[in-house]
């Protein structure tokens, strides 16, 4: 496995205090006075992460376990709270500022957001991934409003000579019932020299008053009217601008260049090559880049730059076998083979199909399944494919940089600053503490920004011109020098006896370069016989997360073949997977299932409900379902196809979530209609093939993004109700819209699609 | 380089680049006005659209020496405090998620507005499919797009 998934890093979320519960460990609680007046709470929130010890096994920074957050409250009663973790559409900025405004109880109008400084001690793991933000915070950020409302409370208390049980707040105002009142702006300044309490109780979720209900974007006016929030964005004094002139193909690198003609273009200043990470650095597992050797023109402006590109003269050479050190979680290292080779898409699905008939390491093996399939009346085997994806941020990548002799300044989109850190700080020489990096919103995400080769190319080059620059990525550099989401195969097999009962489950997976199999995920847990094997392939085109990676093909290709299954049995699909999950509850086979059968169930049972489904009313539809369990969360959709002009259309979808507690309601909506616009996007046209190593799609007019005209018509959106502590949501909702595709297209077409992209010709994608 | 004189914002502005100069790169480098965004670079994604003497346009593609005495306005422009009704739809229906393509989804959306006042579900698509959104809030910006149609 060439990359680290970011997914794997949902594993080691902390879990969250449950409500109501005092919390009392908490080491390390700072109050000061505001230059001007006024309460600066700093908080220490290590006793909120229950799990930390989970943080410290996988080897993270050892600051993380210093975590703090800012809340300031002015003598005029303004409720500054800074967000801790980078925003990229998934409304952070929004949902993690109501989260402390709620404990501390003050009027949502009072509250004014900024993106926080990227301090790990401060702020804690500032980490945008792997469905964690709001999960992760959840607990310290309830215990930060909390600890600073009970203090205001004692302030309040000791100025009115009053015990402070007899104390109540409401929208930020302080009142007893012998008629004293004062806002928490009044207060803040005492409130700042009490004690620190020891414990703070939380709200119960009844009492919520912000939390559950939906509040607008924070920064909703300044993206209507074009306000310079995106990394692209950014100016800095004397900036210049820096491209990266890229390989043609992985497997390429960089001979010689001749920059004669580029450097006579105007505006153009330099044009060098220089080497990203020297022989024998040891890469973090977000540090993958797609080549070493880069080429670069830095000039004064960007259509300059672009200019001069075109005049480089550049002689490329194939690359030869590579062997790589990257550091796991654990502390652990790993030699990692790079091949050479120029590789194309038609080639990598023969060797996978010679793959799939090789041996493959088992993941997980209940009962007896060889048996079982000897002696099975009927076995149904079915093989799934999917390419290659490209994220396609709207916002290219690109950061900011200006690196001294004595520091660094890095500006710009990415989702987790703490990872870059220290390999800037290697490679820069610089200690952390001079390496300063601001965090702007993003223009997409979606995975793509956890690997901050882009910064370490900025910051190399801005200190080769010593200079500061903004490196850019045109469109094409974005999308033909990824790191995409891998390719994938699997094959499902499953065992009926004379009775159609199924007995059996075979799951053996593979990919380009790293296999998608969940073992331990449903229907694991459900069935007496099962096993699953994975296999990989490596490959030197860079692969790493993209929104629910493994799972967005796990998704598709398993709730495929239920479907299938299930009409093999002659079950309705909803009754087949609840009598799976029945099962799985009851009596679950095997151990470490990581699902809850009774959660998905309910989920299950919530969109039946709600999708009408089998009702006479939708009988004419051509409906698919799928459901599917990642981080945490339970997610479903029952899609009603037809077929318009001979193509595909989804009209309506119905969406079910199980994530818990819903922070920002409308905001979720809105995130889950947008998974399943883009799972049925990709679902359909997604797809990014090789020939000869080179990608064969290199912007909009040839990588088929989903468009306005072939949106549903109508998303409806479900949560079950419950009182759970938060679980991921950007993620989840997005693997099972593939399958929910893949059923409702059979529906309408009454032929079984196996391989993605459903609609879009691409090597492989027929059949 | 040649020297342009432009109207943008109902402001002239000059600048002296060279005469293929894309009115994008002019806008975002030397105007200092980035809110009308790069995003392929080739008419594709609709996130570079402005208005051209009223008329939605992608900038990326439109040089600096073919604008002539033509006025351009940018979503900076579109309404001296962000109360276009088709800005205050977008934040009625709270429609952004990373937002990156929104300057282009709105400017999109004023013009069609402006030559249909009432489009059907099928104008607006039809209008508005060459604007992409990767995070896909497309049912909302339809729904903003048809309560600003409505004011």
């Amino acid at each position: 496995m060439k990359n680290k998934n970011i997914q794997s890093s949902a594993d080691f979320a902390p879990d969250s205090e449950t409500e109501g519960r005092a919390v009392s460990r908490r080491t390390f609680l700072k109050a000061s006075a505001l230059s001007g007046g006024g309460l600066m709470l700093s908080f220490t929130w290590l006793s909120g992460f229950k799990s930390i010890d989970k943080m410290a096994e996988l080897n993270l920074p050892e600051q993380w376990n210093q975590l703090n957050g800012y809340i300031q409250i002015t003598p005029d009663n303004i409720v500054k709270i800074f967000c801790p973790n980078p925003e990229f559409g998934q409304n952070v900025m929004t949902s993690l500022p109501m989260i402390v405004a709620e404990e501390l109880d003050v009027d949502w109008k009072n509250v004014s957001v900024e993106m926080g400084p990227h301090d790990n001690v401060k702020l804690g793991p500032q980490f945008t991934g792997g469905s964690n933000s709001v999960r992760m915070y959840w607990a310290p950020l309830r215990n930060a409003g909390a600890s600073a409302r009970q203090m205001l409370i004692d302030a309040a208390a000791q100025a009115w000579g009053v015990p402070a049980g007899e104390i109540t707040t409401k929208d930020g105002v302080l009142s007893h019932p012998n008629g004293k009142s004062a806002t928490y702006g009044e207060m803040a300044g005492a409130a700042a020299t009490v004690a620190v309490p020891k414990e703070v109780k939380l709200k119960s979720p009844k009492d919520f008053t912000i939390v559950r209900k939906s509040k607008k974007n924070t920064e909703g006016l300044k993206i209507v009217t074009g306000q310079p929030l995106f990394g692209l964005d950014y100016r800095h004094e004397g900036m210049k601008i820096a491209m990266i002139e890229h390989p043609p193909a992985f497997g390429m690198k960089l001979k010689s260049f001749d920059a004669f003609q580029a450097l006579k273009m105007p505006g153009i200043t330099d044009v060098f090559s220089l080497k990203l990470y020297e022989d024998g650095f040891v890469q973090g597992g977000f540090d993958t880049r797609t080549f070493n050797d880069i080429l670069v023109v830095v000039g004064n402006t960007t259509w300059e730059v672009m200019n001069a590109r075109k005049k480089l003269k550049t002689t490329w050479e194939p690359i030869s076998e590579t062997k790589e050190t990257v550091a796991g979680w654990r502390g652990d290292k790993k030699e990692v083979v790079v091949p050479a080779g120029l590789e194309s898409t038609s080639a990598q699905l023969e060797k996978m199909a010679e793959y799939a008939k090789g041996t493959a390491k088992e993941l997980r093996k209940d009962g007896d399944p060889e048996t079982a399939f000897k002696n099975a009346a009927q076995i149904i085997e079915r093989t799934y494919h999917a390419p290659f994806l490209a994220h396609n941020c709207m916002e290219p990548m690109n950061f900011f940089a200006h690196v001294t002799d004595e520091n660094a300044l890095l500006v710009g989109p990415l989702q987790a600053p703490g990872w870059v850190e220290t390999t800037l700080s290697k490679i820069l020489n610089l200690p952390p503490e001079k390496i300063e990096i601001q965090m702007t919103r993003m223009g997409g995400g979606f995975g793509r920004r956890a690997y901050g080769h882009y910064l370490t190319e900025a910051a190399l080059i801005s200190k080769k011109v010593k200079s500061p620059i903004k490196l850019i990525y045109t469109r094409e550099d974005d999308m033909t020098y990824g790191i995409y989401r891998p390719m994938y195969t699997a094959t499902y097999r499953a065992a009926l006896d004379a009775n159609k009962n199924l007995i059996g489950f075979h799951v053996k997976g593979g990919g380009i370069p790293e296999h998608p199999i969940h073992a331990n995920r449903f229907p694991a847990g459900a069935v007496d016989n099962y096993l699953a094997e994975g296999w990989e392939i490596p490959s030197n085109i860079t692969i790493g997360a993209f929104r629910a990676p493994r799972s967005n093909f796990n998704a598709a290709a398993e709730q495929s073949f239920l479907d299938e299954v299930a009409e093999a049995m002659g079950k309705d699909p909803f009754d087949f997977r609840l009598e799976l999950l029945q099962r799985a509850k009851a009596n679950p086979v095997g151990k470490n299932n990581e699902y809850d059968a009774d959660r998905y169930a309910g989920l299950l049972e919530l969109l039946k409900e709600k999708s009408g489904w089998g009702k006479p009313e939708n009988s004419n539809k051509n409906r698919g379902v799928a459901a599917y369990f990642c981080h945490n969360s339970y997610a479903g959709h029952v899609v009603d196809m037809v077929l318009r002009d001979g193509e595909p259309y989804v009209e309506h979808v119905t969406s079910a979530i199980d994530c818990g507690v819903v922070v920002n309601p409308d905001a979720a909506i809105n995130m889950v209609q947008g998974a399943v616009v883009d799972g049925i996007g990709n679902a359909l046209y997604g797809a990014l093939t090789h020939q000869d190593g080179a990608a064969e799609q290199s912007n909009f007019h040839n990588y088929r993004i989903i468009r306005h005209h072939e949106a549903p018509g109508a998303i409806d959106v479900h949560f079950v109700q419950n009182d759970i502590d938060p679980t991921g949501l950007g993620e989840p909702p997005f693997p099972p819209v593939f399958g929910a595709v893949a059923n409702a297209l059979y529906k309408a077409t009454g032929n079984r699609k196996y391989r993605q992209p459903f609609t879009v010709e691409t090597p492989g994608s027929q059949g | 380089m040649a020297k342009y004189s432009l109207k943008v914002n109902g402001k002239i502005f000059k600048v002296d680049v060279d005469s293929t100069t894309p009115v994008l790169w002019v806008l975002r480098d030397h105007l200092n006005l980035p809110g009308t965004k790069y995003g392929c670079g080739m008419a594709q994604c609709g996130a570079c659209t402005i208005h051209l003497n009223g008329t939605a346009t992608r900038s990326c593609m439109l040089t600096v020496s073919s604008v002539g005495k033509a006025e351009i306005t940018t979503i900076e422009g579109l309404s001296e405090k962000g109360d276009h009704p088709v800005q205050k739809a977008w934040l009625e229906h709270d429609v952004a998620q990373c937002g990156y393509c929104q300057s282009g989804q709105i400017m999109s959306a004023a013009a069609l507005l402006k030559d249909n006042p009432n489009p059907s579900d099928e104008d607006i698509e039809n209008f508005m499919s060459g604007n992409i959104c990767r995070c896909g809030t497309y049912l909302r910006i339809k729904e903003a797009i048809k309560l600003a149609s409505s004011h």
